[in-house]
């Protein structure tokens, strides 16, 4: 199964980020230690220099892990028709017990890495770059988490075995089991309504309120990330059976298939790019009273939250829409 | 917002006004890379168009057909096995077919020889309707007559009463279809014997319950389910794309080199160029951002370039460069027209070979090009 492109491709990808982040470790340890932005001894120089390589080479590596989750995902969905059993993304993800760790060490990475290019982003534009040493202390942290998710992914596909029988998204996700996907596929389409309408509306809510008059920025993020999960169980509980028009398959891959429209993509990106931002928003904030970042994090910051905001309401609205248009009757009026 | 959009506006122009400065090199750069995205586009274009007519062709046989297998060998459907069959759920219709192979010493080719089952092919005795690649390898027409030595030794004489149109060449190429008693005769074939059995299943889901149902009931048959051929298929032209991309990586390995050596190839006039640049008051991070648009707009132009190559060379050209790894071949091997397909997912993928290892070689080279000092080039 090696000899698929597409895996070719994201193993390529995967291997070219560690070497890069392996490469730029030594770097990240000497910067940590030696760092000095008052001394004009030749080494500080030296590091002042590199410090661009290493910038670009990361914003370069994380732009890649924000695109290989698309990949990655958009493969699993296409390769299910090659597998006993699997009618979506998840049949596929299931054929061996990498897949479903792979994926979530993939979106795990995905939101640090928003995290890191915020802060990144951040420092590069203060004149005296005081995050220097907590970015690349920060990275070292990061690099494992990477390798580990390069690792999880590249068992997952050398793993892939055509003739193992897998079981489809309407065995994962349906009421009767006892996984955490399952809890929030059972939640009573009311419940998950007012639960997924509520969290948004507090999304939307605290990153509108930071976006006008710049306050707030944990609220931001804490809104986000219950944003994010309210999100999900709100597609496992309730929009995907709208999307469906079909009361008992909760499925959040196939909502990504072709047959309906490729309809996921609309909910899916808008929720991961707002749930990146706000998170982002959380990461910078702390750095809001060093002098040189006063303007720089308050300015950044409420361009996030403005993301965060739109993207939030998109996928509300998006989510909403879906539902209207749908012939299902869930709840009786 | 805005500002930085003007910006990033007046970094393309001058960036684009310094690659017309260097026409040669750039061009050069320009031509190898496109070239690189033309070959890895036709391989996953055509893999691809050849993966969608083999569904499509697949998409009008049987869900199931049974075969009958003796000391693990496909053996004839004996008198009464139909019958044992029996009815099961969810089949809509059964029937035994009639086909075999022929060798044909003239042409050294294998024929199909099948006597059609459906009543809108129903062929008279002593006539056949011949497929496309058979008029053209014994140059027959409608009327002519033909004779076939069979495996007995006796000659067989036929008309040819038809020639299958072109469009149905793929699944048709070397098809003889003939009268069932004809068929009989040719082969000596046993009275009341078939070749398999074929069975038409309504629901899809049900198709696996099928197969399970007959290998219970009939533990010498072998069920092959049309779903497991197609996937087959997609696996094998997968299999051979990714094998010629893996081919093709030294490609992409030596590519990457080149723009490596391209980009840290810096002449005197564009170190003097930074130098100037930064002299004036630009920033290491301007250049850097300068040679990032440099780097965007050559690798989109040659995507661009190369993937409309590639399409115009595998639909309209037939993928003349390739055919012979991807397609396979055969002495009867139909000619046909591929249908054009692009899908998202190729397109992805192919701009993670390129774009990528593109970007991760010129990375290095950019930086310590735009960390020169002013003074140093100036001055040199």
């Amino acid at each position: 199964m090696i000899f698929q492109p597409a895996i070719i491709a994201l193993l390529l990808a995967s291997a070219i980020c560690v070497l890069a982040l392996a490469a730029s470790a030594p770097f990240a340890v000497e910067l940590v230690r030696r760092w000095d932005i008052n001394s004009g001894s030749e080494r500080q120089l030296r590091l002042e220099r590199r410090t661009y390589l290493f910038s670009t080479l990361l914003v370069f590596i994380m732009t890649a892990q924000l695109a290989s989750v698309l990949l990655f995902v958009f493969n699993a969905e296409k390769m299910s028709g090659m597998f006993v059993g699997a009618m979506c993304a998840v049949g596929t993800l299931n054929v061996n017990p990498w897949g479903f760790p792979a994926l979530n060490a993939k979106i795990a990475v995905f939101f640090l890495a928003a995290m890191w290019l915020a802060i990144n982003h951040v420092d590069s534009r203060a004149r005296d770059y005081p995050l220097v040493r907590i970015k690349y202390a920060l990275l070292l942290l990061l690099a494992p988490l990477l390798a580990a998710s390069a690792w999880t992914e590249a068992q997952f596909f050398l793993n892939l075995k055509a003739d193992v029988i897998t079981s489809c998204c309407g065995s994962l996700f349906s009421e009767g089991s006892t996984t955490l996907a399952a809890e929030a596929s059972a939640m009573e389409p009311l419940p998950a309504m007012l639960l997924f309408y509520g969290a948004m509306g507090l999304a939307i809510g605290s990153a509108s309120y930071q976006w006008a008059f710049g306050k707030g920025g944990y609220a931001t993020a804490t809104a986000a990330a219950l944003g994010f999960a309210a999100g999900i169980s709100g597609i496992l509980a309730f929009i995907s059976l709208y999307i469906y028009e079909h009361p008992h398959h909760h499925c959040p891959f196939c909502v990504l298939k072709p047959e309906y429209g490729y309809q996921g993509y609309a909910l899916y990106i808008p929720l991961f790019l707002a749930t990146a931002a706000g998170l982002a928003t959380g990461a910078i904030r702390p750095f809001a009273g060093i002098a040189s970042l006063k303007t720089v994090v308050a300015e950044t910051s409420r361009r996030l939250a403005a993301v965060a905001s739109i993207g939030f309401l998109l996928t509300t609205a998006v989510a909403t829409a879906m539902i209207l248009r749908s012939n299902l009757i869930l709840l009786e009026h | 917002m805005k500002q930085w959009i003007e910006k990033q506006r007046y970094l393309i122009d001058f960036t684009l006004a310094s690659l017309a400065r260097r026409k040669t090199r750039n061009l050069g750069l320009l031509g190898v890379y496109t070239l690189l995205v033309f070959v890895l586009a036709s391989v996953a274009l055509y893999t691809h168009a050849l993966r969608v007519e083999a569904a499509k062709v697949l998409a009008a046989s049987p869900e199931v057909i049974l075969q009958r297998l003796v000391a693990g060998r496909h053996d004839l459907i004996p008198p009464g096995y139909l019958e044992k069959v029996g009815r099961i759920r969810g089949v809509q219709k059964r029937e035994g077919r009639l086909w075999g192979y022929y060798y044909d010493a003239v042409v050294k080719a294998n024929y199909t020889f099948m006597v059609p089952n459906d009543g809108t092919m129903a062929v008279k005795r002593g006539e056949i309707i011949v497929g496309p690649a058979l008029e053209r390898s014994r140059g027959l027409a409608a009327g002519n007559g033909i004779s076939f030595r069979s495996y007995s030794g006796k000659l067989h004489t036929f008309i040819v009463e038809a020639v299958l149109p072109q469009a149905s060449e793929l699944v048709s190429a070397d098809l003889v279809l003939m009268h069932e008693e004809d068929f009989r005769a040719f082969f000596d074939y046993p009275a009341g014997h078939y070749t398999d059995i074929a069975l038409s299943v309504a629901n899809p889901q049900e198709v696996r319950n099928v197969a399970l149902k007959l290998a219970a009931a009939l533990p010498d048959s072998r069920p092959i389910l049309r779903d497991e051929v197609l996937r087959t298929y997609a696996s094998i032209f997968d299999w051979r794309e990714g094998i010629v991309l893996a081919l093709l990586s030294a490609a992409i390995l030596a590519f990457g080199i080149l723009a490596w050596e391209k980009a840290s190839g810096l002449s005197a006039d564009e170190k003097r160029e930074i130098g100037i640049l930064k002299a004036i008051g630009w920033e290491t991070g301007d250049v850097i951002k300068m040679k990032f648009w440099e780097g965007l707009l050559i690798s989109l132009t040659a995507f661009l370039v190369g993937f409309v190559a590639a399409y115009v060379h595998v639909f309209y050209f037939a993928a003349e460069l390739f055919e012979p790894v991807l397609k396979g071949w055969a002495v009867l091997y139909p000619r046909f027209q591929l249908t054009p397909h692009v899908d998202g997912l190729q397109v992805a993928t192919l701009f993670f070979f390129t774009v990528f290892p593109y970007a991760a070689a010129v990375l290095v080279p950019i930086w310590k090009a735009a960390i020169t000092d002013p003074d140093a080039v100036m001055r040199g």
